[in-house]
């Protein structure tokens, strides 16, 4: 299939409609609203369901009722509009439907602004919604890799019945790429799954989903067997890509956006012959823990590079355990690093000394005062 | 003497749709016969087997129990959204929400506004008993002016609380909204044309005519301290004055309808 020159956002609507999007709720938010608006046309055009919620609240409910009939259903937002989304979020984990979301993260916290930021980790990643629930969390770091994202995330989220998060950003969602779009699948019918709330149509027992466990002991065995389907996921489901890790002395570990802009400032620190390797995680959610585990084994330090305060390099460290020295750089309050800023943080690790007993947040801060104020 | 054959008429029986267990409600509580005029309308219009229910937050959050066909439990409020998402994927279903006074007309007052703005195809069951039941007799939107409950202990204080919000007059005056009546509860007359009213609702969505709801002034004899009979007379007394029963919103299309 030919490549078309697509704004992210726009490809991953229609990357989602070709992977068999049978609804789509949203709210405006920039720098998501394109999603919706694509939508807006596409999937009426398709004789699909499209509404533009009263809310973030309301519209994640809608997803909440459209999943249970065991179609492919699928909502967009940015940070603000998630945080209300969490609720839906919480529920729908707690009653083991499969769901796509797309958060296109914007600077934050609070209102914020509409420029790029990874600042919503921690609330895919660890949480956000009460309750003990995991969920699957994809960041794509071009447009293409967010078009081949969204259909992943689909049957990954009706493999293992989980949320499935697509966690990009404003960089990402406006930037325009060429990619290629993946062929148009049908349109199933209704949904034939054993759990899916279809109604009865005189064919079998009534069904019943929800997410309420009165009973404690069965409330238990709801979370072990949440607890238990992500073992599995953390087995089977973990990706990443690797940059000149072979030979690195240092390595870089950095997602999305901030992977993206890391990889430059990698390419031109091999051209000036230092050995350094970029880990970018595909999933932060399964997050690739043996690959840094090991990365830590073999090299000298690793940079942590973020566009928040941190909230992967506690990953990092929990992973590292003092194997080396850990280092940190981000930009954040959407702000984007430039490959010249993560090229001097290369620089300066490759000259040394790094030691295991510095706080790599603490010492960033530090370099930070001269840079903002 | 010559035995006479008996011929048997059966004038009442359990509807089909209403599951043969027992229910975990109060004695004298309305919900009961809400739920029973809810499965009659079903049978009667055979919607048993493309039926399916949204259950709220509330007293009745345990109605896929008492129910026999498809259900969700929606989260506090969100019932009309669920409902929505269930209904554009499966639009030839029939979808049944049944919701609380705290859940439709506080937390989810949103939800419902909307639903009946973009006249969803769905069918809105709204029980109105005036406070909070599952929590323990909550002041709730729609608590009376002076009404005691256990977080307005004094009686409601217009000037600190604010009025009651009469839902069924509200919704009405949206474009949206296709059927919207209130009706009691508290006696056999006003219990036969409370079924009435869900069969028209129930018919405007299978017709495809869009929006409906039926309010159902309701008693919580638990936390109202009165027995049921002195709670009947109390709704009479006191809800049906400020909630008057009757026909807000009767769009021609669904005036027109032959049942
Ligand atoms: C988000 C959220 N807030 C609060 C609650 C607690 N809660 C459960 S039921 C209920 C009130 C329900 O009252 P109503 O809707 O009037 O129904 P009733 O119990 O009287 O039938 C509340 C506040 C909750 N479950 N979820």
């Amino acid at each position: 299939m030919a490549r078309q020159l697509m704004k992210g956002n726009e490809a991953v609507a229609e990357a989602a409609v070709r992977a068999g999007l049978h609804a789509y709720f949203g709210y405006p938010i920039t720098p998501q609203t394109e999603l919706l608006e694509y939508l807006s046309r596409r999937m009426p055009e398709l004789g699909r369901a499209f509404v533009q919620a009263e809310s973030e609240v309301a519209a994640i409910n809608m997803v909440y009722g459209a999943a249970c009939t065991g179609s492919r259903v699928m909502t967009s937002s940015s940070s603000p509009g998630f945080s209300l989304m969490m609720e839906g979020v919480s529920y729908m984990a707690a009653t083991e439907i499969p769901v796509v979301m797309i958060n296109v993260m914007r600077g934050g916290p609070g209102l914020g602004n509409i420029s790029p930021s990874q600042a919503d980790y921690n609330q895919s990643v660890h949480g956000g919604g009460h309750g003990d629930y995991r969920q699957i969390v994809l960041t794509p770091g071009s447009v293409q890799e967010s078009v081949d994202l969204t259909v992943l995330a689909f049957d990954l989220a009706e493999k293992y019945r989980i949320n499935t998060v697509i966690l990009s950003d404003g960089s990402i969602g406006q930037m325009m790429e060429p990619c290629e779009l993946p062929e148009m699948q049908p349109l199933r019918g209704v949904s034939t799954e054993p759990w899916a709330i279809t109604a009865t149509m005189g064919q079998r027992e009534h069904r019943m989903l929800s997410s309420i466990y009165l009973k404690v002991s069965d409330e238990e065995k709801t979370n072990i067997r949440i607890l238990n389907r992500w073992r599995q996921i953390e087995a089977n489901e973990v990706r990443f890509k690797e940059y000149y890790l072979d030979d690195a002395d240092f390595a870089i570990i950095g997602f999305g956006s901030a992977g993206r802009v890391a990889l430059t400032a990698v390419r031109q620190a091999r051209a000036e012959g230092i050995k350094v390797g970029l880990l970018r995680p595909i999933t932060v959610a399964p997050f690739p823990v043996q690959q840094v585990a090991e990365l830590s084994k073999r090299v000298q330090g690793i940079l942590v590079t973020e566009m928040n305060g941190g909230q992967m390099l506690d990953d990092v460290l929990r992973i590292v355990k003092g194997n080396c020295p850990v280092e940190f750089f981000a930009r954040l309050g959407g702000v984007v690093p430039f490959p010249d800023e993560i090229l001097s943080e290369i620089h300066r690790i490759a000259k040394g000394p790094l030691s295991v007993d510095v706080d790599p947040r603490s010492a960033w801060l530090d370099r930070m005062a001269a840079i903002v104020n | 003497m010559t035995s006479q054959p008996i011929t048997e008429q059966v004038v009442y029986q359990r509807p089909e749709a209403l599951s043969d267990v027992n229910t975990h409600y109060c004695p004298g509580c309305t919900h009961g016969v809400a739920h029973r005029l809810v499965a009659e309308v079903i049978d009667e219009m055979n919607l048993r087997d493309k039926a399916i229910g949204v259950a709220p937050v509330g007293c009745s959050v345990f109605m896929y129990n008492y129910m026999d066909f498809d259900f969700v439990v929606a989260a506090h409020g969100r019932a009309p959204a669920m409902a929505t998402g269930i209904k554009r994927c499966l639009p030839d279903r029939f979808v049944l929400t049944y919701q609380g006074d705290g859940d439709l007309a506080s937390i989810g007052m949103a939800e419902i506004v909307h639903a009946a703005t973009r006249g969803e195809n769905i069918s809105v069951i709204f029980i109105n008993n005036s406070n909070y039941g599952m929590t323990g007799g909550q002041m709730a939107p729609t608590t009376l002016p002076g009404q005691k409950t256990t977080s307005s202990p004094l009686g409601r204080d217009v000037e600190q609380q604010g009025f009651p919000i009469r839902v069924s007059e509200m919704l009405a005056k949206l474009d949206g909204a296709s059927y919207i009546v209130r009706r009691s509860l508290h006696d056999p007359k006003n219990i036969r044309q409370a079924k009435k009213a869900i069969r028209t609702a129930f018919e405007t969505q299978v017709r495809g005519l869009g929006f409906s709801m039926v309010e159902l002034l309701s008693i919580c004899p638990t936390n109202w301290n009165l027995t049921p009979v002195d709670s009947m007379t109390w709704l009479e007394d006191h809800m049906i004055p400020y909630y008057p029963v009757g026909d807000y919103k009767v769009h021609p299309a669904v005036a027109e309808m032959k049942i």
